[in-house]
């Protein structure tokens, strides 16, 4: 049996004047599926998530997300989604309590919800010592954790990660994708782009975006016997080779 | 709404944890008041004379008590001759010497006429002028009095009132000034600033994705500094009334109210700023330069507008503290009412509706 899409693109563009930032995606994620989204800098990642996020309304193709469609439901894909960026979003300067109660209020969440999710969170990531501390104090390890925790503190349907790991290091970087098996185990879909190809093979399905396309889109098992390579590092490799576009 | 409040609160929390930019926005008020109050003053008040009395007799001597008396001289020194007059200036102890000749008496007993001669230290144009000012009414005054009951001939008597202001303060010209200047500063600066702070820090990012309406956000990050620009208001206000004894002739209520109206103005062109701006370096550099500069240049609150050359009188029209401090001068210190600032009034409405639909024309852009 067919397994529920929570996210499926028809030839989804975006141009930018006559430069065309997305060039006709197609793909389909599945409900609590990790899909690992690559591509080099400037392949048209960021655009393409931006459109999925309702940030940014495409130029041509279809798409929905979580049921909505990205032209005219971008407010209620918003209420269903969370999101992590690559620069760190948590405030410095407000506690780790302060920063959760934030981010659930602007979702609308209840106190009573906030108040009891808040402390079982606190209790997993045992930060409850940390909880009236401010954020600043806290090392990068533990910020990323607990960035990627307010990210899917509402419990979205899908959360976009978007380069979670950079700059953290090898054991904290386990320890995350940890947490992210975790969230799919609970039915959240990923959809998380990386520089790492350790991570990509981490996840249940890799696209690999060149120049706009998706040129490459299966599990990394087959991907790697597709590209007759031994590591998803070569089968990026042998890909992003042939972009024709300049880095960003 | 309790997305809002989540909002407001956690702006509050930005602003409290930084204790030294609230030092400042809270403190930054009763320093100008003070510095503009007792530093910056163009009034004076005992300032050192020499005096070269080469009469020494009744008269010369009366008129010296009359200059030591009043409380804008005091006489450093007596000198001897003209030569002295040079080197007491070089030493820079004096500001003015006053020069009465040798007949001084006898020519205004039998000629009618007398000469007094005043040289002032230049060097500072205003203050020469304000001291021998001075000195000639005072002069004028001694000379009125001695000559009363006997007419000069010909003699026009010119007099005069200075109206709103009887005293000459130099607060009831800088209060509006300060005022105009602090709610600039805290409302455009600090709201531009905050806002491209989040764009720094990656923080806007994530509010963007999240299901809050962009306009939502920019409201909630100008909420906590209106109400800062509000105690500013206030303790301005309260310094000026108790501490400076300026008076607040015209109605309390139109004041704040149009304090409100100026500072809705700032808001908006801090949140103009900081939707065509990236960094919080070029978000202050604007601030400051676009907006910082000109209040104070260009508002007519250090320099008279009407003395300008014609282009920078043009440009002047577009700087929002202008029409404020104009409001506010007429307002607190003439005591009119709307009746007269009306235009002002509507002038800086305009510039808020402008401001509030470029940076949310601005802002829509971005997003697209």
């Amino acid at each position: 049996m067919e397994r529920e899409k929570v996210i499926t693109t028809d030839r989804l563009t975006k141009r930018f004047g006559d430069f065309t930032a997305v060039d006709a995606i197609s793909f389909e994620v599945e409900k609590g599926e990790i899909f690992g989204f690559l591509g080099a800098n400037g392949a048209g990642k960021t655009t393409a998530i931006r459109m999925l996020c309702g940030l940014s309304i495409p130029t041509d193709g279809k798409a929905t997300v979580a049921g909505f469609d990205v032209y005219r439901q971008t407010e209620q894909i918003k209420r269903s989604i969370g999101y992590m960026s690559q620069k760190f979003s948590l405030y410095e300067d407000l506690t780790v309590r302060e920063n959760i109660r934030f981010y659930a209020g602007i979702y609308g969440k209840s106190n009573r919800f906030i108040k009891d999710k808040t402390e079982r969170l606190l209790l997993q990531l045992h930060l409850q010592e940390e909880a009236n501390k401010l954020v600043k104090s806290l090392p990068l390890g533990w910020k990323q954790k607990l960035a990627f925790s307010v990210a899917i503190f509402h419990e979205p349907e899908i959360v976009f990660l978007d380069e979670p790991t950079g700059g953290v290091d090898p054991v904290t970087r386990r320890e995350f994708w940890n947490m992210i098996y975790e969230a799919a185990e609970a039915g959240i879909t990923i959809f998380v782009t990386t520089h790492y190809m350790d991570e990509a093979e981490y996840c249940n399905r890799v696209s690999i975006m060149v120049d706009g396309r998706i040129d490459a889109l299966d599990t990394p098992r087959n991907l790697k016997q597709q590209f007759e390579a031994s590591t998803m590092d070569e089968v990026f490799l042998k890909l992003a080779r042939k972009a024709t576009r300049a880095g960003e | 709404m309790k997305q809002f409040l989540s909002f407001v609160k956690k702006e509050f929390y930005h602003i409290f944890r930084d204790h030294r930019t609230m030092f400042i926005l809270l403190g930054m008020p009763v320093v100008q008041i003070i510095i503009f109050g007792f530093a910056l003053t163009n009034e004076v008040k005992n300032s050192r004379i020499a005096v070269l009395d080469m009469a020494k007799d009744e008269a010369s001597a009366s008129l010296i008590n009359e200059l030591e008396a009043s409380r804008y001289f005091e006489i450093e020194k007596y000198l001897l001759s003209y030569q002295e007059v040079e080197a007491e200036f070089k030493t820079g102890r004096i500001h003015m010497a006053v020069i009465l000749p040798q007949n001084f008496s006898s020519d205004l007993l039998h000629l009618n006429t007398a000469q007094v001669q005043l040289i002032a230290d230049a060097s500072d144009p205003n203050m020469a002028n304000t001291l021998t000012n001075y000195a000639s009414a005072i002069i004028m005054d001694y000379l009125e009095r001695i000559t009363d009951g006997r007419k000069l001939p010909y003699t026009i008597k010119t007099e005069y009132r200075m109206l709103y202001n009887p005293q000459m303060k130099g607060a009831y010209n800088f209060v509006p000034g300060v005022m105009a200047m602090v709610l600039m500063l805290v409302c455009t600066m600090m709201t531009a600033i905050t806002i491209v702070r989040e764009k720094e820090t990656g923080t806007m990012e994530v509010l963007l994705v999240s299901p809050v309406q962009p306009l939502k956000i920019v409201v909630a990050k100008a909420v906590p500094y209106m109400l800062l620009s509000m105690v500013n208001i206030a303790t301005i206000l309260l310094l000026s009334v108790f501490v400076l004894d300026v008076p607040i002739n015209g109605s309390l209520l139109l004041l704040v109210l149009e304090s409100i109206l100026f500072t809705l103005t700032s808001l908006a062109f801090g949140l103009f700023i900081s939707s065509v701006t990236n960094s919080q370096q070029t978000a202050m550099f604007i601030s400051l330069t676009g907006m910082f500069l000109p209040t104070i240049m260009l508002s007519g609150f250090m320099f008279p507008i009407e003395n300008m050359p014609g282009i920078l009188q043009y440009i002047s029209n577009v700087v929002p503290a202008k029409w404020y401090y104009i409001i506010v001068r007429s307002v607190m210190i003439k005591g009119t009412g709307l009746a007269t600032v009306w235009k002002e009034t509507l002038i800086l409405f305009g510039m808020l509706l402008f401001l509030l639909f470029m940076s949310i024309k601005t802002f829509k852009i971005r997003l697209a």
